[in-house]
């Protein structure tokens, strides 16, 4: 039995799932993540929908500046790795080293949104806004309710550190650290769909 | 345990009898003729009306063995008083799960290929059938004959025996276009062009409904269709076309256009071939009703100048009164003045 | 007897702060009674209306608030939290558990429900219910202030509705007795499985399709504006996305309920369990996929109809196979017409009337005719009426001593029975001829001398036999309350596990959890002569949750924001998720280990009773 096989660390191999809570909150968080997928997959229809309705404004090949778009995946990509090394602290027990990588994690997730509000702004400069086309409306509803997710979670993994900034790794907050990581990578996985359809695909027309 | 059988299968003939005689009272109820989809007068209709009835007889089928299946459970296997035996515990039967299966999709396959056929059909408007373009507005129809350069509202006139092509769209909000003794519906969208047709058998005025909530006067968006044979409708079509319409009759109705043209030209056209924002007047005087709906006479005429929001809640049109300033006199040589406006 | 939980002293608070599943189901319940007498008085006042040719009850925009009221009240804020009071009573129960995976997530699923179905509600008071229909079609729907609370109300009670479907299935993934395998599991709770795999995956097209026009009413999004290129069809896609699935997802609950009680009252094995799992899975998927078929009209194009048709008519198969499978319980056994056992019986013809009719609308080139008149009114009050509240009503009879420990009284049971048979029959059934005599949908009034007069008379006089019939369930409920007979705990010589514990039952539910041998493990431990269930466990101190107010708070929250919202107040927004978050902080930070609780000395079962 997996909760018996403690580690010379003093953790169950899995600590996420040694306890009936913990198993729970995972099965429960696949199924939560199933669900905002058709959030997101009802917005991904509706983008496409409009992805030419541009009003007389400029299209998505004129607007899209895919070097920082690229950039900005990039640092996204990165920070879901770090979080995967995080997680592979904790199961080795090495509070610290985990943290730190959450910590990094974090940053990354601010820094893809600093860049994502830099892009925003120079897109109203051109004249492409929330009320301009149904493209515009379209547009900032999807990217910006995955800027939301980016932000719930960069707060989300934040506060997690912060309380629990002196706290040995434990059966109790193990699913909390691992259910964090795994909406990191959703909202990633979700971004790599918004840079294929939105960006690329916008970029060929 | 024969003579208990016995009496249960009298008990359910009697039931089936029951059941017989209400299907029997129902099926003399047909409705309205020119209204009800039940009395189909037009092609359209007649094919809708002969997929209701096959599939009415095939789920027919289905419920009397249900029923039958049905009443024998419950009149069998109810349980006796003081019986407390504990009947045996069947898990199931694989032939008989098979068979209530499969016969559904073989009744599936009879119900779907009429069905198929006669959806391609309802959907192929010949390209060189005679055309009208239907707009919906809260709450009113406009009717334009493209071919004709002729545009109405609210009575839709069509040549019978003939198939015609209908393009639908809406103005506003989404309204649904129906003439059930005649064909089915289509919804009119803002944003796009839907295509019907409609071939009627017999000459006369058909009920025209909408079917898609549109706002509070919803329920009261008819209008008319109105099959004529071919040489009363090309009569109708020139009668529109001519651009004057005639003289008013008496100083009243003189004075009614004059507050016309100052007050209700800007959307209302009184020209058979222009469109404007309101209904075309043109021929206001020969329609059936005022406000899609009431009889047209002089009363219903003022009432609706009056007070329109009363007649029709939350159309589009000014009050003449509040909004326009006329007064109850005024509205009258108005009214005298549109109910002259006939064809001739 | 162990002390029920229902033995705590009564207070406000402990009901504001339970995380107990069947304390929740109880609120849910009440909360849904309400809402089913509001939407009921709303179905009143349109048959009043309805009663005469151009009658003057009503206006038009009052008739089109009523009608839409009627509609979102019934579906979202009375049939919804109806079945999930039952999942909640019951579910933990039928699989041998303590209570739900997330107690403090379902209070809070409860407590948005209920802020979400007042804000909606509140409208008629603020300046006039939302008017477009429970369908809320762009562009009509943009006209409309109400439409802002409909949108908002609905956004957070289906946030809450998605919730307890994430909890209910994983409650069942997580939580099952030892030995109750998937395929060991009671028809109630299979149904429970695939309706909140339906909501997770429904709700949120539904989600999505409110933001959509919550923007474009509140901050001039440009999705439904046509000059500007947008596209109103596309609404009606999404919302038919969730639509369709949403009537599922109410109607196989009570395929559930109805499977489960006619099983008891038949004292029968459930007959083809294995194909009616199978037929639940299959209707739930099917579901998704025949959404166009409420947009025959829309002008899809005949190869899109055809498609959608036939899809929908293969949802019959699955259907058949359970009403078929029903009927061949009771064949053979020895069927009880207690109460429950009438509504479950009177069930199986309604529903094949409501499913008949689906097949007939199914046909595309004849829903050209049936879409959007009164017979299609009458069809899907058939399944909801004749099926859903049925299924409703006989769940009601049949777990209320479970619950409650009062058996609610038989007699006037039956009238109620009879009467609201008599009474949707008379207003529906006539109401398909209307259909098809050329009578359209939502009309607020119509003209005389079209051949409907009788037809809508003796429609509405079936109303006023429901109403009835709804008086004397309240007068039921008040009067078991009151003085009801005592259940003992297997009042109907039951089958499964939650009659294997006490009426009511205790806190836990389970001193000891049991473990289960069979299909029907109850009926199976009677049968080997068991007084009582086999035991996992030693009797041994329990682990409960603890009781919260931080649920109620977050939801109350999200309601401030709601009318932030309506009202373009940044300051409402900011105050109600300044409120909800701060909730939030405050349960992430806060250590919650639950309590331990002891269950009552060496708990023995008293013997097994019946009724006759």
């Amino acid at each position: 039995m997996s909760t018996l096989d403690f580690k010379a660390n003093g953790l169950p191999a899995h600590p996420e799932k040694a306890t009936q809570e913990g198993r729970a909150k995972l099965v429960g968080f696949w199924l939560y993540m199933s669900a905002e997928a058709v959030l997101f997959a009802t917005f991904f229809g509706t983008f496409m929908t409009f992805r030419n309705s541009v009003n007389g404004g400029p299209t998505g090949a004129e607007l899209f500046a895919i070097p920082m778009v690229f950039t900005a995946t990039a640092i996204l990509l990165v920070s879901s790795l770090t979080s995967v090394f995080a997680i592979m602290a904790m199961q080795r027990n090495l509070a610290s080293k985990m943290r730190f990588w959450f910590a990094v994690t974090v940053l990354l997730g601010a820094s893809f949104l600093g860049l994502e509000v830099y892009e925003f702004v120079e897109y109203v400069h051109e004249g492409h806004t929330f009320t301009s086309s149904p493209f515009g409306s379209s547009f900032y509803t999807l990217v910006g309710f995955h800027g939301a997710h980016v932000l719930f979670g960069v707060l989300w993994i934040s506060t997690l550190l912060l309380r629990n900034i002196n706290r040995p790794i434990d059966t109790y907050v193990a699913p909390k650290y691992y259910v964090a990581s795994l909406y990191w990578h959703f909202v990633d996985l979700v971004w790599v769909f918004i840079f294929t359809i939105v960006y690329l695909f916008g970029m060929v027309g | 345990m024969v003579q208990n059988s016995m009496k249960n299968w009298k008990t359910i003939g009697r039931y089936i009898v029951l059941l017989a005689l209400a299907a029997l009272t129902l099926s003399g109820c047909a409705g309205q003729e020119n209204l009800s989809a039940m009395i189909p007068k037009g092609e359209g209709a007649e094919q809708q009306y002969d997929l209701i009835k096959l599939t009415t007889y095939v789920m027919l089928f289905v419920t009397v063995i249900v029923i039958f299946l049905f009443i024998y459970a419950l009149v069998k296997y109810r349980a006796k008083p003081g019986d407390n035996s504990i009947p045996k515990q069947v898990e199931g039967n694989a032939k008989l799960e098979f068979l209530w299966t499969a016969i559904p999709l073989v009744l599936i396959i009879i119900i779907a290929i009429p069905t198929v056929k006669s959806e391609f059909a309802l959907a192929d408007v010949p390209e060189d059938a005679m055309k009208i373009k239907v707009t919906a507005n809260q709450f009113w129809w406009e009717f334009e004959y493209p071919e004709y350069g002729v545009i109405t509202a609210q009575d839709m006139y069509m040549p019978v025996g003939e198939k015609v092509g209908l393009e639908l769209k809406s103005k506003d909000v989404i309204h649904s276009f129906w003439v059930p003794a005649l064909g089915g519906k289509m919804d009119t969208n803002p944003d796009n062009t839907n295509k019907m047709w409609l071939q009627a058998k017999e000459t006369g005025v058909y009920q025209g409904k909408c079917t898609e909530l549109c706002g509070a006067g919803h329920a009261l968006m008819d209008f008319k269709v109105k099959v004529v044979t071919k040489e009363e409708f090309e009569a109708w079509i020139e009668k529109m076309k001519k651009p004057e319409n005639p003289a008013p009759a008496t100083a009243k109705a003189e004075e009614g256009q004059q507050l016309f043209q100052k007050s209700c030209m800007g959307c209302h056209a009184t020209d058979g071939t222009q469109r404007s924002i309101g209904p075309n007047m043109k021929g206001f005087g020969d329609r059936s009703t005022v406000a899609g709906y009431l009889e047209l006479n002089e009363e219903n005429t003022m009432k609706w100048l009056k007070d329109p929001q009363k007649v029709k809640q939350q159309n589009k049109m000014p009050n003449p009164m509040q909004d326009l300033g006329l007064n109850e006199d005024q509205l009258s040589a108005l009214t005298e003045y549109l109910l002259g406006l006939k064809l001739e | 007897m162990a002390t029920s939980y229902l033995d705590k002293k009564f207070s406000l608070w402990d009901w504001l702060t339970t995380v107990d599943h069947k304390k929740i189901g109880t609120l849910y319940f009440f909360a849904g009674i309400f809402y089913f007498a509001v939407g009921g008085l709303e179905a009143l006042l349109i048959r009043i209306q309805l009663m005469y040719p151009m009658n003057d009850f009503l206006d038009g925009e009052t008739f089109n608030q009523v009608m839409t009221m009627h509609g979102t009240t019934m579906l979202f804020f009375a049939a919804t939290p109806l079945l999930f009071a039952f999942m909640n009573w019951v579910v933990p129960l039928q699989i041998g558990a303590r209570d739900v995976a997330f107690p403090f997530l379902n209070s809070l699923g409860f407590w948005m429900f209920f802020f979400g179905a007042l804000l909606t509600n509140s409208s008629f008071f603020l300046g006039g219910a939302p008017q477009a229909g429970w369908t809320s079609y762009a562009p009509l729907a943009l006209d409309y202030k109400g439409t802002d609370f409909f949108v908002l109300g609905l956004q957070i009670s289906g946030a809450g509705t998605i919730m307890s479907a994430i909890n209910f299935l994983t409650t069942i993934f997580t939580m099952r007795a030892p030995g109750m395998t998937l395929l060991r599991m009671p028809l109630f709770t299979w149904s429970t499985v695939v309706a909140s795999a339906l909501i997770m995956f429904a709700f949120t097209p539904l989600t999505g399709a409110l933001f959509l026009l919550m923007f474009e009413r509140m901050f001039d999004a440009k999705f439904f504006d046509v000059a500007a290129g947008g596209n109103v069809v596309l609404y009606e896609h999404i919302f038919w996305i969730f639509g369709h699935p949403e009537v599922y997802l109410l109607v196989l609950p009570a395929f559930g309920i109805i499977s489960d009680v006619i099983a008891a009252i038949s004292r029968k094995r459930l007959f083809g369990y294995h194909s009616m799992v199978f037929a639940t899975v299959l209707i739930g998927f099917i579901g998704f996929m025949v959404w166009a078929h409420h947009m025959f009209a829309v002008g899809m194009g005949p190869t899109v109809n055809s498609v959608f048709g036939i899809a929908t008519m293969l949802v019959g198969v699955p259907t058949g196979i359970k009403v078929f499978n029903w009927i061949f319980t009771m064949i053979g056994g020895k069927v009880q017409f207690n109460t429950a056992g009438l509504f479950a019986v009177s069930f199986i013809p309604s529903f094949v009337i409501g499913g008949i009719t689906g097949v007939m609308l199914a046909s595309s080139a004849a829903d050209f005719q049936f879409h959007d008149t009164y017979f299609v009114i009458a069809h899907f009050h058939y399944v909801i009426v004749g099926g859903i509240v049925q299924a409703i009503f006989a769940g009601m009879f049949y777990w209320w001593p479970k619950i409650f420990g009062k058996m609610l009284n038989e007699t006037l049971g039956k009238w109620m029975f009879w009467l609201f048979l008599i009474g949707f029959n008379l207003t529906f059934y006539i109401q398909h001829y209307l259909g098809l005599w050329g009578m359209p949908r939502r009309v607020f009034t119509y003209l005389p001398n079209q051949g409907w007069d009788t037809a809508n008379f003796v429609s509405s006089v079936g109303a006023f036999f429901m109403t009835a019939a709804v008086i004397l369930l309240v007068i039921n409920v008040i009067v078991t309350f009151a003085r009801g007979e005592k259940a003992v705990q297997d009042p109907w010589y039951g089958r499964t596990l939650e009659w294997s514990i006490p009426s009511p039952p205790p806190e836990y539910n389970f001193a000891r959890t049991p473990i289960v041998r069979s299909n029907d493990p109850w009926w199976y431990e009677k049968m080997q002569g068991k007084k009582e269930m086999q035991y996992a466990e030693p009797l041994a101190e329990i682990h409960m949750p603890n009781p919260s107010i931080i649920p109620m708070i977050m939801a109350f929250g999200t309601f401030i924001a709601g009318y932030g919202f309506i009202y373009s107040s940044w300051f409402g927004v900011f105050l109600g998720f300044g409120i909800t978050g701060v909730c939030m902080f405050i349960r992430s930070i806060k250590d919650d280990h639950g309590q331990h609780v002891h269950p009552e000395g060496l708990h023995v079962e008293k013997g097994v009773h019946h009724s006759a």
